[in-house]
């Protein structure tokens, strides 16, 4: 059976192992856009710190792996898919049929709209190349402008303010990671980006990109009020990448539509990672969701029902975010926003930038926000993924939100601790 | 058979000798907030209960890193942290359901138990007996473990 992958991504690599691992005699081909080495998005924030090389974003660092593992990577990009001959069209010509095809091609960055946007100034932050560019513009002290601080964005904005640029934030929403958490965490966050020195600007848009002279750029605002850039950096947002799928032989929605065994409209398909739109665990509705972890759990799922049909059943992949900002830890996870008619707990010291807040369905804990605070964070995971009936420990928890390890071990843990 | 840590809270007094143990043979320092074994009070049931990590097979924190800095010990089947590798990107953190994996601001990278390479100091130090390092099967952890291995999407094999 010759199982190809288009991809070589997070989703694409779990697929690849898992493949492997359950069968020594398959062939395995990944096709790669970006190069032989697949290598992790997550990692360009600590390269463009200078605390890896880019050999340290590979996702996996072990000499040969592949090879050892005979996984062919091979260099290409897919242009089509034709799933009535089961073939994978590439690039550089030729064909390569397959028995199972997953497709792993992870997002794309949106292109905002803005007149004066295509310039050679202006980067995404999105790829290693893109990384390059950055890296070659974003030096100490120069004026850089950071569009949009959802998730990613505020992720870049860390590395831009450690590489010592003049930073300038520019968000359409209210406050920062405004899908992440609500107003009173995501306004600590940007009360603390201003302490450490960067200018966070909510509620406004960049309206127009003006080229000022050769290196710098005018950026004017919703406002009225014009940047000064050396580099603007869009970071607003992502979307599915599942331009090469023409026609309607795979059904797209927001991303490409799978079922519970990470299928497609189509036999033999597959989609793995931020390119699928999958069960989510808390609503039980398909999304996207565009997070590492996800795409290692979809690109497990679809290996395992590459090999054997319908073998394994997605439970849904819950939704998990955990940010520095500049020393400032938070995370959220679940449904942070609470449930209709659930309870909800909530911690909130400014002065010292911590919150907490725990959402509630009944019994059960279904969402967390935590800012500030740094340990046990994978308990909120436990409890809200195992469905835990909390009893008791709810009170306690709604009393002392902090209480969470204690529940965690009460409920979740009984053998080990043999509490009850 | 592989060894593991057993704790049983009924022999817990709650001295914090392993978190002393640990975190000045991890970190150098006598400080029970940097030790990787850490003893939670139930106030109510007048009960103990050491915990760290289970160094589950199919281990989530492993499976979520991004740069490939987990990996597992052959010998021992311990999950290690790879300090030249971590990038203390945090994703780890928050996918290991037992809460036994954190950041330490300090290092700028995660720590998380080890084994002590087949020595562990918790064990050495504590006095009652309440953690020992025996053979795996039938403890505590090792239905820990089980758990994990059944349960993980990014690995299970029946979900
Ligand atoms: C700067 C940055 C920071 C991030 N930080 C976090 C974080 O802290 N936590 C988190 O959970 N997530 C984070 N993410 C998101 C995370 O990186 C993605 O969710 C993850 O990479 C998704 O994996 P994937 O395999 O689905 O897709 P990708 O990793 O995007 O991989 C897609 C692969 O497909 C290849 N490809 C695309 N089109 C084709 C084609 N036509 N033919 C052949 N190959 C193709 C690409 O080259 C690439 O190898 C971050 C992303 C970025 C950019
Ligand atoms: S914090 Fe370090 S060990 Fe944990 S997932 Fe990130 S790189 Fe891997």
């Amino acid at each position: 059976m010759h199982h190809v992958i288009i991809g070589a991504g997070a989703a694409a690599v779990s697929a690849a192992e898992t493949l492997r691992q359950h069968s020594k005699t398959d062939k395995i081909t990944m096709i790669s856009a970006e190069g032989a080495n697949p290598y992790s998005r997550m990692a360009i924030p600590y390269l463009l710190t200078n605390k890896i090389d880019e050999a340290g974003t590979h996702l996996r660092q072990r000499p040969n792996y592949y090879d050892s593992l005979n996984i062919e990577v091979i260099k290409d990009v897919a242009v089509s898919l034709d799933c009535a001959n089961q073939s994978v069209m590439l690039e550089n010509g030729g064909a390569l049929s397959y028995d199972r095809c997953l497709l792993a091609t992870g997002s794309v960055p949106l292109k905002p709209k803005i007149e004066g946007i295509n310039n050679s100034r202006v980067h995404n932050c999105w790829t290693l190349e893109d990384a390059r560019s950055v890296a070659q513009y974003a030096q100490a002290d120069m004026p850089v402008v950071l569009m949009g601080a959802g998730f990613i964005g505020s992720i870049i904005l860390e590395a831009l303010a450690l590489r010592g640029v003049e930073l300038t934030v520019v968000e359409h929403q209210d406050r920062m990671v405004p899908r992440m958490m609500g107003e009173k965490a995501g306004g600590l966050l940007k009360g603390w980006c201003e302490y450490k020195g960067v200018r966070i600007l909510t509620s406004t848009d960049i309206v127009r990109v003006e080229q000022r002279s050769e290196t710098r750029l005018n950026i004017h605002l919703s406002t009225g009020d014009v940047l000064d850039a050396g580099l603007l950096i869009a970071a607003a947002g992502v979307k599915p990448n599942t331009a090469f799928l023409q026609g309607d032989q795979i059904v797209v929605d927001h991303g490409v539509l799978v079922d519970e065994f990470m299928l497609t409209s189509y036999e033999n398909v597959f989609a793995a990672g931020d390119v699928a739109q999958a069960l989510d665990f808390s609503s039980g509705k398909r999304e996207v969701q565009a997070i590492q972890p996800t795409a290692v759990e979809h690109g497990h799922i679809a290996a395992m029902n590459m090999l054997r049909a319908s073998s394994v059943r997605h439970r849904g992949s819950l939704v998990m975010n955990v940010l520095d900002t500049l020393g400032l830890l938070s995370c959220s996870i679940g449904i942070w926003q609470g449930v209709e008619g659930g309870d909800m707990v909530e911690r909130f010291d400014p002065d010292r930038y911590r919150y907490l807040c725990l959402q509630f369905d009944g019994e059960k804990l279904v969402g967390a926000t935590v800012v500030g605070h740094r340990d046990h964070q994978g308990a909120l995971r436990g409890l809200i993924e195992g469905r835990y009936l909390l009893g008791a420990f709810k009170e306690v928890l709604m009393k002392d939100p902090n209480k969470i390890m204690e529940a965690y071990l009460a409920v979740a843990q009984t053998d080990a601790t043999l509490v009850r | 058979m592989q060894k593991s840590l057993n704790i049983d809270p009924d022999k817990c007094t709650g001295c914090r000798q392993c978190e002393m143990a640990c975190s000045f043979e991890k970190e150098g320092v006598f400080n029970p907030s940097r030790s990787r074994i850490q003893v939670f009070e139930f106030h109510h049931e007048g009960r103990f209960v050491p915990y760290t990590c289970t160094q589950c097979s199919e281990a989530w924190c492993m499976k979520a890193c991004p740069v490939d800095a987990i990996r597992t010990d052959g010998g021992l089947g311990a999950k290690l942290v790879n300090d030249d590798l971590c990038v203390g990107c945090k994703v780890c953190t928050i996918a290991c359901p037992f809460g036994t994996i954190n950041y330490v601001p300090d290092t700028g990278k995660v720590a998380k138990c080890d084994l002590c390479d087949g020595a562990p100091k918790c064990v050495e130090a504590c006095p009652t007996d309440a953690i020992t390092f025996i053979d795996a099967a039938a403890t505590g952890m090792d239905r820990m473990r089980k758990w994990a291995a059944t349960n993980n999407p990014a690995s299970a094999q029946n979900a």
